[in-house]
């Protein structure tokens, strides 16, 4: 029996910005692969080039090493122009939703402009945008109002109907949320739950909140300075990290509680993580060598492979990191 | 729509009108005019003006009027020529730099400086003398040369544009370049065009004036305002008058150009709500509630109400205390006025809000009532402030040592030298190594964290006893939100200072704080310890927030869906009389419809008469937690989770 195909595969991504060879790589040698129906998570701080492979993903900045494969068909290279034809299935939801509508189109035109793409005759648009809407809780007379008539969380949900109403397969969300007020992140992360579980949808779930990724995805990447630090099942991830960085990162995300947190806090502070910010790693080293509070002379000499999931020299001794469970 | 927004101003009118009445005029002209525009009448030559000849006649008896009519499309036409060539080339080649990089974009910019570089005039003067007299030709070159800073003012808006993520989700969906730029990036550049346009119109105008006044313009006989004025000019000492009719005319026509341009270009703005600054003046001191503020407190705010001039309120009824060496946080989604509470106190509201009621009792005096002049003294000194955006509030054009050691000098009088030796001390108080380094830094070489730290160490170089953050974490990484969290506190620890912070993630809240205020629709809703509030909500509001909340412990499972409150927060003209969250309130009957008082909660115990007050037991007073809800929920409670209440929007 075959391997089931991925929806979307990343293979060794590189991409550099930049003149080649000067620049470090933004993303460097990146690999995943996201099943139907699944949600992966890619999480990493500003700078971890998490942002830069959904772009590359969606043919918005060239790879400049690596294969990007939709339905085991290669588009890595393919244009824009190509992509009309290739890409169909692959679409996107970006961060701002105040700067991803255009202030001066409808809704319904907004939504039309990827029908009319693909040829969509147009007495099957009106209907289209119409189910599209309602997939994401909006009336289908929001279609003749303008973006400005809209909160952000209404908005979030148009951007995530403009991508649905060609019937993608394939969605990169690109920090869908965190722009969102708590009530209404959570209004959005249902219905992408919802949208993944009724449409078998494979979504690129790009996020720096390890919490919203745990809520939504199945499987997450941690990125650090472009490369990926560890990948696993969410609840592996956040909840039993092997990375000194995935440690940090599930470590630093405040819970409401505040005795828990207080006890959290105190763990945090006594982890020795370093500053963000502080001296660059050396090119040849782990990048986050500098940060580490089990940094030895290997850490800033060699890069350490990803083995079974995890790329740091002292993987072993990560378990002593771990915050401790919360009292039941 | 833009241009009836342009028209609506006199100025633009009667622009738009003269241009418009100009343009048909000259069209029209053969079927109106009185005169053959060179019908001759020696007999009454350089006449003034008469019942005949309105605008009088010129030295060989032809009617100036006529002259000037049918003269005006060969005078504007040519001109308006110029402008289209201009931005027919100019706009589209900006377009094409901004789709397609850098080396388009280095190539096509080389070309528009050296078109910028070449003289206009002599480029046109040696056009002439190469190709001869073509009025159209002529303007078609002006046309080109004009293009050059056409492409310079669109190529900068147009990459500007093309950052938009509208532009990078039509690109995704497939949309043709062409299509991208027709729908999404040019009609955001309509307003600039116009102005732009306008403006290039009058300038072509006038040197088309000048070169037929030159005698480069239209062949003699036919009457170019250029020539006319030349003509006329031969006249000055026996027949002055001949030269107002033109010069009239095109000045008219280069100042209607000029005030259509700044019409269109103020439409823009006009969104603005006129207002003025009437912060303190307008500020009405509430009776003193409980006769003054409470002992021992740095902050006692009583019933703050914040409203837009001659608009509605945006917080109504807030109070609360803090001691000193507290923290408390201001807790709720946008719109529920958090920030506009925090932004009250020192008295940093935006145009045109201001405070209407109420009192800010800080150290001993009523801030509500300081004039603008004696708030300046407060701030900076006794209460400082950070924002969200650490980059915004750095000054990018001076080095971080200069932004510090300014303040420093001026709060504390202190010499060159000294203030440095305290810059580089609270550098290292806010966590920077490299004190010295960052000291030369600018702006731009600092990352979000950075920016932030110094932010927080120019908040204290007046040594303030109140820090107010305004959501200081909500743009950082979250790794870089715990490190900044930890400094707050270490600096609360260490220097006493008190700290309002407001935010919109409960976790910060629970991370940071002493005492929580949930603000919903312009109110606090609950008050109380964080452990109280956070541990047991009473408010429903409060319990919903936590529900929404995705962050859970290490060890505990994560919910399979998350509690979301339906709709959104009601805009503040829309605020119910009764509970203004009943509307999304799982628990709301039709007690909630009547104005909602302020009980105690929690194991608070009584609460200060009127005042909601957040703080531990004080000079024997005491205050505890409250809370505005008709039913509030038991403790503990037991969250109220609607059942696929959503996708609950209001439409």
């Amino acid at each position: 029996m075959n391997a089931p195909v991925p929806a979307l595969s990343v293979q060794d991504l590189t991409v550099r910005y930049g003149r080649a060879g000067k620049a470090l790589p933004a993303v460097d040698g990146v690999s995943f692969d996201v099943a139907p129906g699944e949600t992966l998570g890619l999480v990493g701080e500003s700078g971890s080039g998490k942002s830069t492979i959904g772009k590359a993903i969606l043919g918005l900045q060239p790879a400049n090493a690596g294969r990007i494969l939709l339905h085991g068909a290669d588009i890595t290279k393919a244009s824009l122009r190509q992509r009309r034809v290739t890409a169909v299935d692959l679409r996107v939801v970006f961060q701002d939703p105040y700067s991803s509508l255009n202030p001066a189109q409808t809704i319904g035109q907004t939504l039309a402009e990827p029908l009319r793409v693909l040829r969509v005759p147009g007495d099957q648009r009106r209907p289209r945008i119409g189910a599209s809407l309602a997939a994401v809780g909006l009336p289908a007379d929001a279609a003749e109002r303008y973006p400005a008539r809209f909160s952000g969380g209404q908005r979030q949900r148009i951007a995530i109907a403009r991508a649905l109403v060609c019937d993608p397969q394939v969605i990169v969300l690109d920090e869908p949320v965190s722009a969102l007020d708590l009530s209404t992140q959570a209004q959005v992360l249902n219905l992408l739950a919802d949208l993944r579980e009724s449409r078998q949808l494979a979504l690129l779930f790009i996020a720096h909140d390890l919490g919203v990724v745990r809520f939504l995805a199945q499987r997450v990447v941690v990125l650090y300075r472009g490369q990926v630090m560890e990948a696993g099942p969410a609840e592996d991830v956040t909840q039993r990290p092997r990375h000194p960085y995935s440690v940090a990162l599930t470590a630093a995300a405040p819970v409401p509680q505040p005795a828990e947190q207080a006890r959290r806090r105190a763990a945090r502070e006594a982890l020795g993580v370093g500053a963000a910010g502080a001296a660059p790693p050396a090119a040849d080293g782990c990048p986050f060598a500098t940060r580490c509070p089990l940094a030895t002379d290997v850490c800033h000499r060699d890069r350490p492979p990803l083995v079974s999931g995890v790329a740091c020299h002292h993987a072993d001794q990560v378990a002593r990191l771990r915050l401790p469970p919360a009292a039941a | 729509m833009r241009a009836p927004r342009a028209l609506r101003t006199a100025g633009g009118a009667l622009s738009a009108a003269w241009l418009v009445f100009l343009l048909l005029a000259s069209v029209t002209a053969s079927w109106w005019l009185p005169y053959q525009a060179d019908a001759q009448d020696p007999a009454h030559a350089l006449a003034g003006p008469s019942a005949s000849h309105w605008l009088g006649t010129d030295d060989l008896g032809r009617d100036v009027l006529s002259r000037i009519a049918a003269g005006s499309w060969i005078s504007v036409g040519p001109a308006l020529l110029a402008v289209i060539v201009a931005f027919g080339a100019g706009i589209p080649l900006a377009l094409l730099a901004a789709e397609h990089g850098r080396w388009v974009e280095r190539g096509s910019s080389r070309f528009a400086e050296l078109l910028l570089a070449l003289p206009s005039i002599v480029i046109l003067l040696a056009f002439v003398g190469a190709v001869g007299v073509h009025p159209w030709a002529i303007m078609t070159v002006l046309g080109v040369l004009l293009s050059a800073p056409v492409y310079r003012i669109f190529l900068g808006q147009a990459q500007s544009l093309r950052t938009r993520l509208y532009v990078d989700a039509a690109r995704v969906n497939g949309v043709s370049s062409l299509r991208v730029n027709l729908r999404h990036v040019l009609p955001a550049m309509a307003t600039t065009i116009a102005v732009q346009a306008a403006q290039l119109f009058a300038i072509s105008v006038l040197i088309e004036a000048g070169l037929a006044f030159m005698g480069f313009g239209p062949s003699l006989p036919s009457p170019s305002w250029g020539g006319l004025i030349a003509a006329a000019s031969q006249h000055v000492y026996d027949d002055p008058w001949l030269m107002v009719p033109t010069g009239a005319v095109l000045a008219l026509t280069v100042i209607a150009a000029n005030g259509l341009a700044d019409a269109v270009a103020g439409g823009g703005r006009e969104a603005e709500p006129a207002v003025r600054r009437t912060r303190g003046r307008a500020a009405v001191p509430a009776a003193p509630a409980a006769g003054g503020p409470i002992d021992g407190m740095l902050l006692d705010v009583r019933d703050l109400t914040v409203a837009v001039a001659d608009g509605p309120a945006l917080v109504t009824g807030v109070s609360f205390a803090l001691p000193p060496g507290t923290v408390l946080g201001l807790v709720g989604e946008s719109g529920c006025g958090k920030t506009m509470t925090a932004r009250a106190l020192p008295g940093l509201l935006p145009e045109g809000v201001e405070v209407t009621g109420g009192s800010v009792w800080f150290a001993g005096r009523d801030l509500a009532g300081l004039p603008d002049k004696d708030l300046r003294a407060v701030r900076g000194r006794e209460i400082a402030v950070i924002s969200q955006e650490p980059m915004v509030a750095l000054d990018p054009m001076f080095s971080v040592g200069y932004q510090l050691t300014q303040p420093i000098r001026r709060f504390r009088g202190v010499g060159r030298a000294e203030a440095r030796r305290i810059a580089e001390q609270l550098l290292r108080e806010v966590g920077i190594t490299g004190a010295r380094r960052m000291l030369r830094s600018y702006p731009h070489q600092l990352s979000g964290g950075m920016a932030q730290r110094v932010c927080i160490a120019l908040a204290l170089t007046g040594s303030p006893k109140l820090l107010i953050a305004d959501e200081p974490t909500t743009a950082l990484d979250v790794t870089v939100q715990a490190e900044i969290l930890s400094l707050l506190r270490a600096l609360v620890r260490t220097t006493g200072l008190s700290v309002i912070i407001v935010s919109h993630d409960p976790g910060v809240v629970a991370d940071l704080c002493d005492e929580v205020a949930v603000m919903y629709a312009g109110q606090v809703v609950e008050s109380g310890t964080v452990a109280e509030v956070l541990g047991s909500p009473s408010h429903p509001y409060t319990a919903a927030l936590l529900a929404a909340n995705p962050h859970v412990a290490e060890g505990l499972p994560v919910p399979e869906r998350l509690a979301s409150i339906p709709g959104t927060v009601p805009a503040p003209p829309d605020w119910p009389t009764g509970c203004r969250f009943a509307s999304r309130c799982s628990l709301a009957t039709a007690e909630c419809a009547a104005p909602v008082p302020v009980t105690p909660a929690h194991a608070g115990g009584p609460v200060v008469a009127g005042p909601v007050v957040a703080g531990p037991v004080v000079g024997g007073t005491v205050v505890g937690g409250t809370v505005r809800c008709v039913h509030p929920l038991s403790s503990p409670a037991p969250l109220p989770v609607p059942h696929h209440a959503e996708p609950g929007v209001s439409s």
